[in-house]
């Protein structure tokens, strides 16, 4: 049965109380917002540690080169998605946007595990990889947590899609600044890290990031 | 909704009046139920007031509302879903269930009460004594005791006694 009277009595109610609101900026300018602080932290680390390395080795083993690129633009890409997801009436087919290069980033290092190595660089033991494993954890963690304070402003609908964009822009995002200070020739054993790295903070974004989103 | 973003409360009020009918068409093709409908408009409502800042004006305010209201529909159907499974139906307990006034209610408490009064007379008199004054007239240990000429210790001794005996005569009869 409908209750016309209910809802004016909210609409009257919700009229008395209204504010001007601020409007959110466009998704891409608040993407924009967050890469710059990841860009900040790459600028640290290239000031620390210099280019030089890893063009090194991305010379010797072009692979790595392409799945540095593939992880960088899944960053970006990620960050869009997300912010654009967080928005109601947008289209789910975003989700698909950081999907292409995160293709390119996985498979061009999976690729490395079948080349032969780079001359004269150490091969990482499964102590390093754990630092690898370290690394990825601990720049995803404040990373995704600045995104999901960023989105709680928006109204995403789909906190659990949502989240998971967000855990995969952060894992690309710290895979990404992992690499300008990884002086070590890709392994297995590496690569199986940073899979599983990257697989945590995902799946870590969809159980608690899916929670705080769905309060928003 | 571009001018209830800046404060119109005119064109806010409109535009939700306006908003009413979209949101019940989208909460019936999400399988919302006919009496339910008017629980997804007020949590639509009041989720449009919260969220109101997300709505970009070069964009369709209908897919932004639509999108709001397809998912407090589902949210609904959800809660409706886990209530239901919650809930247990019986239609035959409203009939089964004994009214508590009635005419075999009242008689059996007659009964029971006959029953007790039985019993206490039949009590040891020190023990009888100590029931009617403290639990029968609600007398506090003090004035039992200056009534009765017997210590308090000796009243709650004999009142203790009393209950187990009066407890194990009734429940062995029943």
């Amino acid at each position: 049965m409908s209750d016309p009277a209910r809802h004016e009595a909210l609409i009257d109610a919700l009229g008395a109380e209204l504010t001007p609101v601020r409007r959110l900026l466009p998704p891409w300018r608040r993407a924009l917002g967050w890469l710059v602080v990841v860009a900040v932290i790459a600028a640290v680390l290239f000031a620390r540690y210099g280019a030089g390395t890893m063009l090194h080795r991305w010379a010797a083993a072009p692979d790595l080169g392409t799945a540095a690129v593939g992880a960088v633009i899944t960053a970006i890409t990620g960050a869009i998605a997300s912010f654009v997801l967080a928005v109601p009436g947008r289209a789910t087919a975003w989700a698909w946007l950081p999907v292409p290069s995160a293709l390119l980033w996985i498979g061009a290092s999976g690729l490395g595990c079948l080349r032969a190595h780079i001359p004269g660089m150490p091969v990482m033991d499964l102590h390093g990889a754990n630092h690898c494993l370290i690394f990825i954890i601990g720049f995803s963690v404040p990373l995704s947590g600045l995104m999901i304070w960023l989105l709680r402003r928006a109204c995403p609908l789909r906190p659990v899609l949502t989240a998971v964009m967000v855990g995969l822009a952060s894992a690309a995002a710290s895979a990404s600044l992992l690499e300008i200070c990884h002086n070590f020739d890709a392994t297995a054993s590496d690569l199986l890290m940073h899979a599983l790295a990257v697989a945590l903070v995902i799946m870590t974004n969809a159980a608690m990031g899916g929670r705080l989103l769905s309060r928003a | 909704m571009a001018a209830a973003q800046a404060g119109d409360q005119r064109a806010y009020t409109r535009v939700l009046n306006d908003s009413v009918a979209l949101i019940r068409a989208v909460a019936r093709r999400q399988g919302v139920a006919y009496d339910a409908l008017d629980d997804v408009v007020q949590e639509t409502l009041l989720t449009v007031h919260r969220v109101r800042h997300t709505f970009d004006p070069s964009r369709s305010y209908d897919a932004w509302l639509s999108a709001i209201a397809a998912r407090r529909a589902i949210d609904i159907l959800r809660s409706h879903g886990r209530r239901e499974h919650r809930e247990v139906h019986d239609e035959q307990a409203y009939d089964m269930h004994a009214d508590r006034d009635d005419a075999s209610a009242g008689a059996e408490r007659e009964q029971d009460a006959q029953r007790l009064r039985k019993a206490i007379e039949t009590l040891p008199p020190g023990q009888r004594e100590a029931v009617e004054q403290l639990g029968l007239k609600e007398q506090t240990l003090a004035e039992a005791a200056e009534r009765t000429g017997r210590n308090t210790g000796a009243l709650k001794v004999n009142l203790h006694r009393a209950l187990k005996t009066l407890r194990d005569r009734l429940h062995g009869e029943s």
